[in-house]
Parts: structure tokens; C-alpha cells; sequence
């Protein structure tokens, strides 16, 4: 039975597109379990501050900005809980980007090779 | 964006704040990489669709589990080893004749991680999770699936306390078959309901 609209399927086709587009979904999602199984949050806690991020005006309809809210829901539920001050992951972000521009390509990137700020 | 990837290494801002945080709660000893490491294999390579098929094919074949999956689903599955991690409760949910069965999450994503692995892209996307409750019979359409008008479509929306899994119709034809042959037959789209178990003919045929 096809839609009275006729409209083209607005689901997404690949049904079996890898559940993380990149490792660092991978990790924010392995995080996310561990912190739970520590105790840190219980899983309700998790499940509304990620679905307040996932129903924001704007969310990609072929959901590959999914794990972007999770990262958001993670980091809003970590600056709730006191486990991390937003200025300290802004910092530490920044000082693996930095480390990250100073390790020549095809080494692993460590955080030791952050030269520091510039200013 | 236009960076030059001559010479330097890039992190994308999302990969940089991730790092962020592990470096971060790390030293405050709240997370060890090497358990991170685990937590994403396991997900990624042990804990999948597979463990699904075959609590549907135990049921197929074992009347008394299949009540007991129908009265407690939680310890029906954690009776064969699949735990769930988040201390959801599970709820099979049977197709018949007359009803067909339909999972999503409203709100966000809720999904029974230890039977199905992690939720493909479609099911965290905002179409489905939109617009299986106001037109599940458009949306089955689109997965191709299209069932009798007479069939009722029934919806159940996850929450982090309440996954469900739905247990297909076993195939006509498929009499005296093993518990693993069974179990070839059911795909995760047909224990998420937006598939049904594939035809004994078909199996064996690439998809």
C-alpha cells in the first residue's frame, strides 16, 4: 500500500549501514556503557538527556548527525553530574587538535605532542 | 572543510572532544580505555542479531519456552545467556494471523541491545521514529513489506526501562528443521517489524 502522497521514501535505504560511521561514535557509545556501569548514571537519566538532544529542531533526517547528539547528551549529563567542567573539555579538546596538527601524518597521534598553546 | 591533510594530522571536533572526555575521565579514574576498548568490540563483533534469531527460533521450536518467553520475556532470554546491561525490562511481542507487530523509539532509541545488537541508522533516524506510529502501514511499505489490509498493525514504543522484541510467524514448510536452521531464517528487521521471517524457499539465496 503506497502513501497517498506519493512522496519518495524519506527512510533511509541503507539498511545495513555500519552502526558507527567513525570510531569516535564508537567510543562516545562505549563511554556512555561504562560510565553506567559504574554507576555514574542510570540508564533513564541517559535516555532523557539523549532524547532531549535527539528531538532539537534540526536533527538530519538520515540521522547521521545521530551520534553528534549523543556526544552532546553525554557531555550535558557529565557537566550535570559535576564529572566534567565544560572549560576543561573545551581545553583538552583543544589540546588534541593542536596535538593532533604537530604529529606528522601516519603516527599514532598522542597528547604528548600538544606544543601548547600559542598564545 | 578544506584542510590540508598533507602533512599534519586532523581530528575533527567530535573526535577531539570525545578524546577530550576519555583523557578526562580517565584521570579521574572513572573510565579505563582498555574497558572502552572491550565495551566496542563486543558490541561491534559479539552481540548482534544472531542472539535474537535464535531466542525466535526456541520459541519456534519449544512450545514451553515460547511460553515462557511470552510471560517473562527478561528471564527467557537471560536464560540463554543474553543480559541486558542497562537493566531494561523485555517484552516479546508474537505475530499472528491477525496482528503484526511494530517497534520503535519515540523518544530517542531505545533498542534490546543484548538480543539485537545496536540499532541500525533507519531506527535512531527522525522519519521512522516519526512517523512508525502515525503510518506504520506506509512505513512497512517502504520496507517493502505490505500485509493484508485485514492484519491489525500494532505499535510498541521502547523506553529505557521497556524494549521489546518481536517474534515472527514461523515459515509454512519449515517442519522438523534444527533450532540453527530456524534461526537462518530470522533477520533483525523481522524481530524489529518491518520484515517478516524469510521463506524457507528463499534461504540460502543471497539476499
Amino acid at each position: 500500500m503506497s502513501r497517498p502522497d506519493g512522496t519518495a521514501a524519506d527512510l533511509p535505504a541503507g539498511l545495513d549501514a555500519p552502526v558507527f560511521a567513525e570510531p569516535w561514535q564508537a567510543e562516545a557509545f562505549a563511554m556512555t556503557v561504562a560510565l553506567h556501569d559504574k554507576g555514574l548514571f542510570s540508564w533513564s537519566e541517559w535516555a532523557d538527556a539523549l532524547s532531549a538532544e535527539v528531538k532539537k529542531p534540526g536533527a538530519a533526517a538520515d540521522g547521521h548527525d545521530y551520534y553528534e547528539h549523543w556526544l552532546a547528551a553525554l557531555e550535558g549529563l557529565l557537566t550535570s553530574k559535576g564529572l566534567a567542567v565544560k572549560s576543561d573539555v573545551d581545553a583538552m579538546a583543544q589540546a588534541w587538535e593542536r596535538a593532533a596538527h604537530a604529529t606528522p601524518h601516519g603516527k599514532p597521534i598522542l597528547l604528548e605532542n600538544d606544543p601548547g598553546p600559542t598564545r | 572543510m578544506s584542510h590540508d591533510h598533507d602533512h599534519d594530522n586532523e581530528l575533527d571536533p567530535f573526535a577531539a572532544r570525545v578524546r577530550a572526555l576519555e583523557t578526562i575521565l580517565s584521570r579521574k579514574g572513572l573510565i579505563d580505555p582498555a574497558a572502552i576498548d572491550v565495551i566496542v568490540d563486543t558490541y561491534e563483533t559479539k552481540i548482534g542479531p544472531r542472539n535474537g534469531a535464535r531466542v525466535v527460533a526456541k520459541a519456534w521450536s519449544d512450545p514451553a519456552y515460547a511460553d515462557w518467553l511470552k510471560r517473562d520475556a527478561t528471564a527467557a532470554i537471560e536464560s540463554l545467556s543474553y543480559t541486558g546491561r542497562q537493566g531494561e525490562h523485555m517484552q516479546a511481542v508474537f505475530n499472528t494471523g491477525d496482528t503484526h507487530n511494530l517497534v520503535v523509539c519515540t523518544l530517542c532509541s531505545c533498542y534490546p541491545w543484548s538480543v539485537l545488537g545496536l540499532p541500525p541508522v533507519w531506527y535512531k533516524a527522525p522519519p521512522y521514529r516519526s512517523r512508525a506510529v502515525i503510518d506504520p502501514r506506509g512505513v512497512l511499505a517502504e520496507f517493502g513489506l505490505t500485509l493484508p489490509a485485514t492484519t491489525r498493525i500494532r505499535v510498541w514504543d521502547s523506553t529505557a526501562e521497556l524494549r521489546y522484541l518481536v517474534v515472527p510467524m514461523r515459515p509454512e514448510g519449515t517442519e522438523g528443521w534444527s533450532e540453527e536452521q530456524l534461526a537462518a531464517l530470522v533477520s533483525r528487521d523481522a524481530m524489529i517489524g518491518t520484515a517478516l521471517a524469510q521463506e524457507p524457499q528463499q534461504a540460502g539465496e543471497p539476499a
